[in-house]
This record gives structure tokens, sequence and C-alpha cells, in this order.
């Protein structure tokens, strides 16, 4: 635990220092890299709510975070552009300003994973799995053959939405949003996992049925669960397309919804900082081996094979010898 | 005129969903068997399919090529097993899931290293080429009809196979009770073996079939993957009647929305919007029939509750 701990506050020293390096010896790149690595996580931690905690395989979260980062482009588009989003009942014209553009990609990522949720919840086990995933898919198929917004080319937006007094185009200040977000999001899942309500979810991935024979509503914690899980994910999604500019269906594809996974798996399921070192090691992976050949996914592949049948507790548990033993 | 294109639309859609049915037979015998979530039984298709432009490549002979797509995906099939899938059985569905996902990576990309980025091609024997008159008046593709065909008759031999015969029966008896099987005498781990490679194969017969339609490339197997999944979920997992139904289903509903639903919102909208909206919501389709169903009956049709 100490050594998990240690490495806890090297990651966050880490996501500190290499963006105010990047500043000082002007290499903006390490800048983006390091936002990247910080919106990921904050998918990473919205899935592991449901995936680590509560023990909802979800094989869809692409969908949250692909129309997280969908409602920012097209709100931005249509700002961009000064054409009607819709006029009834008021006429709105999409808006290029982070502060209503968040609370919009909110709402609309936990009615639909309200939405996903209530009617996946009915089913459990593989079925949950890929129900989640034909989802996300239906969702992907739509983003594709719907042409208004770019269809299977995506759609650009050019010019990063603004927030007050700032200015976002500048990588730093845009990191600083995201670092903001990334603590919001850690401190929340903190104080859910440590709740009462926490303590609720997380006996339900032990044991669903003692939970309900004390008298809790399982199905109910459930859905909350997930929409809160699938919420993060969507913000994460709105934060992935201002860093791009550019959002595609590829974030609603099922290889987004793996890689998700993938970060919680690799840095260890159930841990508050496991999604963060999971998406950073993807990240440095893919810069490193990327750096070699075409095909780092191989690799990927492989180190995730030998992970999941011989480590079986992510990078976070290989320092965590008492729970390893359990 | 509409009836015409009706009849070659159906007939579109069944031949899909008798190679959706290719897929998802293996893909429900294996979790049906052995409990196993198989992400990378698309992969198998797409080795087929390679398998066999290969060989058509050396040869030329389309057949030979259909027999390599079998082989080599069988032997991938049993390689994979043997190495890999056989530690995961035991493990639940989410290593199952991450697994088989790596294993997409790494087959996927070890493939592109081989043959590169390009998509390949193989072409349809001059025997099959062109089409022939079904009724008065209708004419069909006749390698779509082959397709539909080969379907039809691999489902009776698995029919047969899965009542009639010895390993049939363990491959039952499997599913209903490994412990006890195994406590008969029943070599499980070897009986394990034989369904993934059976699965393999049938996955690498629909790829190197459908690969002559299309093209053999890296990823093909990944969209009927999800729509093989699809099937399963509609059928009831472990069901290969259930596969069967699902697939003709989830076919025709697939091929039929597609070309009708935009003629079909034709009639009370604007076209250009009839199309826009028609062939999205003609995609989405298989997935709100999907949500329907497990609505109203969470195991799938033919699933044991």
């Amino acid at each position: 635990m100490i050594i998990e701990k240690f490495i806890n506050k090297w990651i966050l020293f880490l996501l500190l220092i290499i963006p105010l390096c990047g500043l000082v010896f002007e290499e903006p790149y390490y800048i983006t890299l390091t936002t990247k690595v910080i919106i990921l996580a904050i998918a990473g931690i919205g899935l592991n709510l449901a995936l680590g905690y509560c023990g909802l395989i979800s094989f869809g979260h692409a969908a949250f975070f692909g129309t997280g980062g969908y409602v920012t482009g097209i709100l931005s588009f249509h700002a961009l552009n000064d054409e009607l989003l819709f006029s009834w009942p008021i006429e709105f014209l999409g808006t290029s300003e982070m502060l209503i553009i968040w609370p919009i990609a909110i709402l609309v990522c936990a009615a639909l994973s309200f939405i996903i949720g209530l009617l996946s919840l009915r089913t459990s086990g593989v079925y949950f799995i890929m129900i989640t995933l034909a989802f996300a898919q239906m969702l992907y198929f739509f983003s594709i053959s719907w042409p208004t917004y770019g269809g299977e080319d995506g759609l650009s937006i050019y010019v990063r939405n603004s927030f007050p007094m700032v200015n976002t185009m500048d990588p730093f200040t845009f990191y600083l949003i995201c670092l903001v977000w990334l603590v919001i999001t850690l401190f929340v899942s903190f104080k859910l996992i440590n709740s009462a309500f926490g303590m609720a979810f997380q006996a339900i991935k032990e044991n669903e049925e003692r939970v309900k024979s004390v008298g809790i509503e399982t199905l109910k914690v459930k859905l909350i669960v997930f929409v809160i899980s699938g919420t993060i994910a969507g913000l994460a999604g709105s934060l992935y397309t201002d860093l791009n500019r550019f959002v595609s269906p590829s974030v609603l594809d099922w290889h987004t919804s793996g890689e998700i996974m993938i970060f919680v798996i690799l840095g260890g399921m159930a841990r508050l900082y496991g999604p963060i070192v999971g998406a950073a090691f993807f990240i440095i992976l893919e810069q490193t081996l990327g750096a070699y050949t075409e095909n780092w996914q191989f690799w990927l592949g492989l180190i995730l094979i030998l992970e999941i049948l011989y480590v079986r507790s992510g990078i976070l548990g290989l320092f965590d010898k008492k729970k390893n033993n359990e | 005129m509409t009836s015409i294109l009706f009849i070659e639309q159906l007939l579109n859609g069944i031949q899909f969903g008798t190679m959706l049915f290719l897929m998802s037979a293996g893909l429900t015998l294996i979790f049906g068997v052995m409990g196993l979530i198989n992400l990378a039984h698309g992969s198998f298709y797409m080795i087929g399919a390679f398998c066999a432009a290969l060989v058509a490549g050396i040869t030329g002979s389309f057949w030979l090529a259909l027999g390599a797509s079998l082989c080599g995906a069988a032997i991938a099939g049993v390689l994979i097993e043997i190495l890999i899938i056989r530690r995961l059985y035991r493990r639940d569905h989410l290593d199952q899931v991450l697994a088989t996902f790596a294993l997409i990576l790494l087959l996927s990309e070890g493939v592109r290293w081989y043959f590169g980025a390009f998509p390949l091609y193989l072409s349809i024997p001059d025997s099959l080429n062109g089409t022939v008159p079904i009724f008065s008046e209708i004419i069909y593709s006749k390698y779509r009809l082959f397709i539909i065909l080969m379907g039809f008759l691999i489902a009776v031999g698995l029919y047969l196979l899965i009542t009639k015969t010895r390993l049939g029966i363990r491959i039952r008896a499997g599913q209903n009770d490994r412990e006890m099987i195994s406590a008969l005498g029943v070599d499980i781990s070897k009986l394990y073996t034989v369904v993934f490679a059976l699965g393999a194969a049938l996955a690498g017969l629909s790829g190197a079939m459908i690969g002559a339609i299309q093209s053999v490339e890296v990823g093909m197997g990944e969209p009927i993957l999800i729509l093989a999944f699809v099937v399963i979920v509609i059928g009831g997992i472990g069901s290969i009647k259930g596969a069967f139904v699902g697939s003709i289903l989830v076919g025709v509903t697939d091929t039929l929305g597609r070309v009708f639903l935009p003629d079909l919102l034709k009639i009370f909208m604007q076209p250009a919007e009839a199309t826009a909206i028609g062939s999205s919501i003609g995609s989405m389709l298989i997935y709100i029939l999907m949500a329907l169903i497990l609505i109203t009956k969470p195991s799938g049709l033919f699933g044991k509750s």
C-alpha cells in the first residue's frame, strides 16, 4: 500500500512536471500529450466506477465518450457557421462557450446513459456486455450515415471553444482546465466510493443477492452508478473534441470502448488512480513503440494478454502484495 | 418492378444471413460449451479469407482456396486455443473480453505486418460467375445463390453433427454438465479444442466466401463479428437454432431496412430528408430490433432463462 501511494504521488507529480518542462523548454507537444493522458484518464475514472467498483462490465462506454464529443462538436459547429441548431421552443444558435457546452454535454450524456442503462440493466452477464456494445455500435453507425455533421469524415471545429478570461488555444491553459476536471472527477469518485452509497454499489459487485436481501434496491443503485459513470466519460469526450478540435465517428467506435477498458485494467481495477496509470502507460507505449514500429498495437496486444494471463492485478496491483495474496 | 427488387433484396438478406450464421454458430457453440466470450472470432474470419487469397494466388483454384480457408482457420484455432484460450475458461467474462480483444490487436497487426496494408482480391470461379433465372423474370447472381446453398447445407450438416453423432452428444453433454462428462472419461480439453477449431473453421470459410464478393483486408472481421454478437443475443446464447433464426432475421432486416426505409419515408417526407433519415435509421434497425427483443425476452428468443 505504501509503495502504491508513493507511485500515485509520482504520477500526479509527473502530470504536473512534464507540462511545466514543456512550457519552459518550449515543447508544446509534451503539454498536449499530457493533456491527452489526463482526458483519457477521466474517461477511465468514469468507467472504473461502473466496471471496477460495481462490477458492471460495460463494453459500450464509447457511446458516452463519443456523444460528449459530438455534442461539443455540434454546438460549436453551429456557433461557428451561424446556423440555427433548433428554432423551437426558443431559437438556439449553438455556442462556443465551454461553460455552456459542459452542462449540455453532461445533461445529454446523463440522459443517454440513463436510457441505455435502464434497458441494459434488465440483462446481466454476457448479455450486458453485448447489449452495451451493441448500443455503442448503433450510435457509431448513426454517426457514419448522418451526413449533416460530416458523416464518416468527421467534423472539424477549427478553433477550440472558449473559456472566460483565458486563451484556450494556448496548450498550457487548456492543460490546466483539463487538470482541474481530473481533480474534480477524482474527488467525486473518492467521495462516492467512501460514502454509504459507495459501500452499497461495491457490495453489489461482491454479492448482489445479499445486498438485495438487506433491502437495497440494487437495480436503482446500479442505474445511478451507470449514469454517473457514463456522464464522466461523456465529459471526457467533450474535452477530447476540444483537444483535437475535431470529432469523428472513431470516438464512437468499439475500439474506443476497448481502449477505455484497457486503461482501467492496465492500471488496476477498483483503484482510484488506476485509470491514470493505465492511460499514461498506454500513451507512453504508443509513443515509444510507435516510434519504432507501425505495428505497435501488436505489442500492446501481447502485453495485455500476458497481463491478463499472468499478472492479473494491473500495474498498481504489482506493488500491492497484500491484495495479491488474498 | 418493386416486387422483383423486393425478392432480389430478400435473397440478398438471406445470403447475408447465412454467412452470419456460419459466424454465429461457432460463437454460440464456443460460448455454450466452454462458457467463453470470444471477441477474436472475427480474426478467424479474416485469417480464413487471407489463407484463401494466398492459396488462390498460388494455385488459381477457388475450390482449393475454400479448402485452405477451412484448414487455415482451423489450424489457427487449435494453436490459439492451446496457447491462450485454454487458460481463460475458468476466468470471469471481463478477463475473457479483454484477452480476446488483445488477441484481435495481435492477430490484426500480425496479418498487416505479414501481408501489408493493401487489400487482396479473391475472384469468383467462372462456373459461378453471371446470373441465373429463378422465377419467370427474376434473375439472381449465381455466386450469391451458391453462398445461400452452402449456408443451408452447413446448417443441416451442423444439425446432424449435433444431434446424430458421438461428437455431437459430447458437445451437448458438455453444455449441460462439464464435470459429469469428464468424470465419464471424455477428454474434455480435447473436446474443447475440437469445438474451438470447428467454430474457427466455419468463421474462416465464411470469410473466404464473403472475401470473394468484397475485398480481403485487415479488420474485415470486426463489423461482422459485432453483427454475429447481435445475432446470438437475439437468438439466445448457446442455442444453434437461435443462431440460425437470429442470423436470417438480422440479415433480412438489415438488408431490407437499408434499401427500402428511405423509399418508405419518401411517402411523407422531402426526398432528401427521407434519404438521410432513412439510411441512418436503416443502419440502426437491427440494434433497435435487438433492444426490443431483449426488453421483451431478456435471454433471447431461444435462450434458457
